[in-house]
């Protein structure tokens, strides 16, 4: 975003308007982008010839300068060339949104992309599969799909694997038990009735019950997914999302279900102006010093909370003492399953170009024994089944046991409708949180977003 | 009057000064060969203007010809721009009335239209308020800070601080200050106030007016320091002749200062037009135009739109609007105001 500084007063030049849109995109290289068969990938012999794998992930260093992600990868990456001489790898550790917003598309129109790069899965790889950038790695990933079970749904499309996820697991909400203590909450809420029970009595006891940071959409979006995942049949969700055809009710259905719950008033104070993961008044930061009782958020706000202990071992430990999780409640109707969870993980995919030993570096990556040393190493959540057992901390033993334990799950509905539809979806639903838009409002700009596809 | 108007001296800011450049070329020299003048005239021009010219027409002239064209498609930024469909007008449709479509008019009219004309209207809010509040503000501090008083040189560096610093340090420090929890809604309280329900900058109504006090703590910077040097090229013996003449403080800035910066003060005019038109990067930084978009511009409409949706040809649309209507705004200002101290240059050198 550093490229959009600077066009305050001083600037005289009208035109500089226009440019910032087209200056970061780029017109078609032909001759980069059609390369029928790249002759690196005919060879695949273990003493071939060198190839250079270039590799675009997120795992870069956070505010304290410690970067485990990142790391691990150096490692994986340095164990795979031991064993595979001829291969060397050139890592670049990218800021996630500057990745995934700026770097890859540009690198992919340019025709000049990195032979793996990070891939989040759903419409957006659906996107760049059909238009041509990724490499089709069915064939050569084969055992590993079926090893990985269901997981690997959303780096497929029509069928074909695009790409494989290192991590994956469902959300739910995290919660203090002292604060649930307080209020005399005895035991995890597992229906809306309950939770609106629990709500009720933290209320009643000066504890704001539900943390939400609107000000970033899509924490809030994701307690509508969570109303459309209930409502809406398992088919209805899989038929519409592909057809982008909102008008079965379910969906509006969703929105009322939100509607209500917002009308019990859950949430903290000024919960539109809150961020989900920045400074103390964010709403990580509000669960994590114990100014809210609740908070809906996926496996990784686990780390996050931890950032705002004082880092040492005894407060991270205080910090677990006094935190738990528990799916999200089931509703009274709708037809999907009660026990089906939204959620979703990262994952790799290999440009279309790049060498076989592209294909062959992400198997070794989704391994076992690979995935056994990402939880023990970074904390994540497995996809290899056989990796879970690895994990030893409680509360991500109950994430992973919940995740094994859905009907079903449903990747985050805007990744899965990608950014345009996705993004419509994320918009109306912060309206409907700030009260300037209805459920049915919702589902029209998402229709109105789909019509422009 | 117009005489104390035209005998401005040199502290308008030279617009155009470059133009007259090459036609005064008086020093060149008489030379028997006018083949080997010309040229040497046409490789000096080359070498001088050539780099800046290819510089020009590769960032600036390229880019808004391809947003132009790029405007024509409907393009998800993904996929090769060659594989883009060619929809004609109908982003621009889409942007300005719902789009050509009977079926899907008043969807595209809630989704598109309303949000575009929310960016513009509050864009067009910020020109005029601009112009209302900055312009008065920005020449009253002027005037007294061009008194002499113990600590004016401090007070003039603090005044323009806010314009030296980067706009995303100067955004994140606001968003902390307007944080629910943050100094803004304690100092209410302690005053016995309540901060905006709906919080400083989300607030449906007051989250446009914070964003306005913010750009206006801003770039009211620029004003004043504009102001202030042109107020140190008035003659002071103009001052003195009405002190003289009995006029009071008032009448001073009124009669003599405020008339003599003119020039300046329609030059700042010009550049808080096109500032307010393509005001980005303050905006951003305060939540990207507001999570329902209550304070959007065109700038952060544009971005939201063509980057953060993937919608690439309507956010093109959107960035060619928005070229227009500065370019318009910049061509009617220069002929209609700007002409009059352009052409009074040429007064004054005969004057002088």
């Amino acid at each position: 975003m550093t490229h959009f500084r600077r066009v305050g007063a001083m600037v005289a030049f009208a035109s500089s308007a226009a440019l910032l849109l087209a200056a970061c995109s780029s017109d078609p290289d032909p001759e980069g982008s059609d390369t029928p068969e790249s002759t690196s990938s005919a060879t695949g012999g273990d003493d071939a010839a060198p190839v250079t794998l270039t590799w675009w992930h997120n795992g870069v260093a956070g505010d304290t300068g410690e970067n485990t992600l990142g790391d691990y990868w150096d490692k994986v990456a340095a164990d795979f060339t031991a064993e595979h001489p001829n291969v060397t790898i050139e890592i670049e550790q990218i800021q996630n949104e500057d990745l995934q917003r700026t770097r890859i598309p540009t690198a992919l129109q340019s025709g000049d992309a990195p032979d793996i790069f990070q891939q989040w899965g759903g419409g957006e790889l659906a996107a760049q599969a059909e238009a041509g950038y990724l490499m089709d790695l069915s064939e050569p990933l084969a055992d590993d799909v079926e090893r990985l079970g269901g997981a690997i749904a959303p780096w497929q499309a029509d069928g074909v694997t695009y790409g494989v996820p290192f991590q994956f697991a469902v959300e739910g909400i995290w919660y203090r038990p002292s604060l649930f203590e307080q209020a005399g909450i005895t035991d995890e809420p597992t229906t809306m009735d309950e939770l609106n029970d629990a709500v009720q009595k933290l209320k009643d006891a000066g504890i704001a019950p539900i943390a939400v940071g609107a000000a970033d959409k899509w924490p809030a979006a994701h307690w509508w997914y969570n109303f459309a995942l209930r409502s809406c049949s398992q088919d209805t969700m899989n038929t519409d999302t592909a057809a982008l055809d909102f008008s079965d009710p379910c969906w509006i259905d969703a929105g009322t279900q939100l509607e209500e719950f917002l009308g019990t008033e859950p949430f903290q104070d000024q919960f539109m102006s809150t961020v989900a993961q920045t400074g103390a008044t964010s709403s990580a930061g509000l669960v994590a010093n114990g100014n809210a009782a609740m908070e809906l958020m996926g496996q990784w706000n686990y780390f996050v909370y931890e950032g705002f202990t004082d880092g040492t071992e005894e407060g991270i430990q205080a910090l677990h003492d006094d935190l738990d999780w528990f799916p999200m409640p089931a509703t009274a109707s709708g037809e999907g399953a009660p026990s089906a969870s939204m959620g979703g993980g990262d994952g790799f995919s290999c440009y279309k170009d790049a060498p076989a030993e592209c294909a062959e570096f992400l198997s070794y990556l989704v391994s076992d024994d690979v995935q056994r040393g990402y939880v023990e190493a970074v904390g994540g959540m497995p996809v290899a089944p056989s990796a879970t057992d690895a994990i030893t901390d409680p509360v991500l033993q109950e994430i992973a046991q919940a995740s094994s334990e859905a009907e079903y799950v449903q990747l985050w509905l805007d990744t899965l409708l990608g950014p345009n539809v996705g993004g419509a979806l994320n918009d109306g639903i912060t309206a409907q949180f700030a009260g300037t838009g209805d459920a049915q409002n919702t589902v029209d700009l998402m229709t109105a977003a789909a019509a422009t596809q | 009057m117009t005489t104390l108007e035209t005998s401005g001296n040199g502290t308008v800011p030279a617009v155009g000064a470059a133009a007259p450049a090459a036609g005064d070329a008086p020093g060149t020299p008489v030379t028997p060969h006018p083949r080997r003048a010309r040229l040497r005239m046409a490789g000096e021009l080359a070498l001088f203007l050539g780099p800046a010219l290819a510089l020009f027409l590769t960032f600036v002239v390229y880019p808004v010809v391809s947003a132009a064209r790029y405007s024509l498609y409907q393009w998800n930024g993904v996929e090769q721009f060659s594989d883009a469909t060619f929809i004609g007008f109908e982003n621009y449709a889409r942007a300005l009335f719902g789009g050509t479509d009977p079926a899907t008019k008043s969807a595209f009219t809630t989704a598109y239209t309303e949000p575009f004309q929310a960016a513009f209207t509050h864009t067009i809010g910020i020109l005029v308020l601009s112009l209302l509040i900055q312009l008065p503000l920005g020449l009253l501090i002027a005037l007294v800070l061009n008194r002499r008083f113990p600590g004016r040189s401090a007070v003039r560096v603090i005044m323009f601080a806010p314009y030296v610093l980067s706009e995303v340090i100067a955004g994140t420090m606001w968003l902390i200050i307007f944080d629910p929890n943050g100094v803004a809604t304690e100092l209410m309280h302690s005053v016995g106030l309540d901060a905006p329900a709906g919080g400083w900058l989300e607030d449906q109504t007051w989250g446009f007016w914070t964003v306005f006090f913010i750009i206006t703590w801003k770039y009211i910077g620029l004003a004043v320091i504009l102001f202030l040097a042109g107020l140190s090229g008035v003659p002071q013996e103009l001052q003195d002749a009405a002190a003289i003449d009995g006029a009071s403080w008032w009448q001073t800035q009124w009669r003599v200062n405020i008339p003599l910066i003119g020039p300046t003060i329609r030059i700042w005019v010009f550049l808080s037009l096109i500032g307010s038109i393509q005001l980005f990067d303050m905006v951003w930084v305060l939540n990207q135009g507001g999570t329902t978009g209550q304070y959007s511009t065109i700038a952060t409409y544009m971005m939201q739109i063509g980057f953060f949706r993937s919608d690439w040809g309507f956010g093109s649309a959107v960035a060619v609007i928005m070229f227009m209507l500065s370019f318009a705004v910049a061509i009617f200002y220069m002929l209609v105001v700007l002409r009059r101290d352009n052409t009074d240059r040429v007064k004054k050198v005969r004057r002088a």
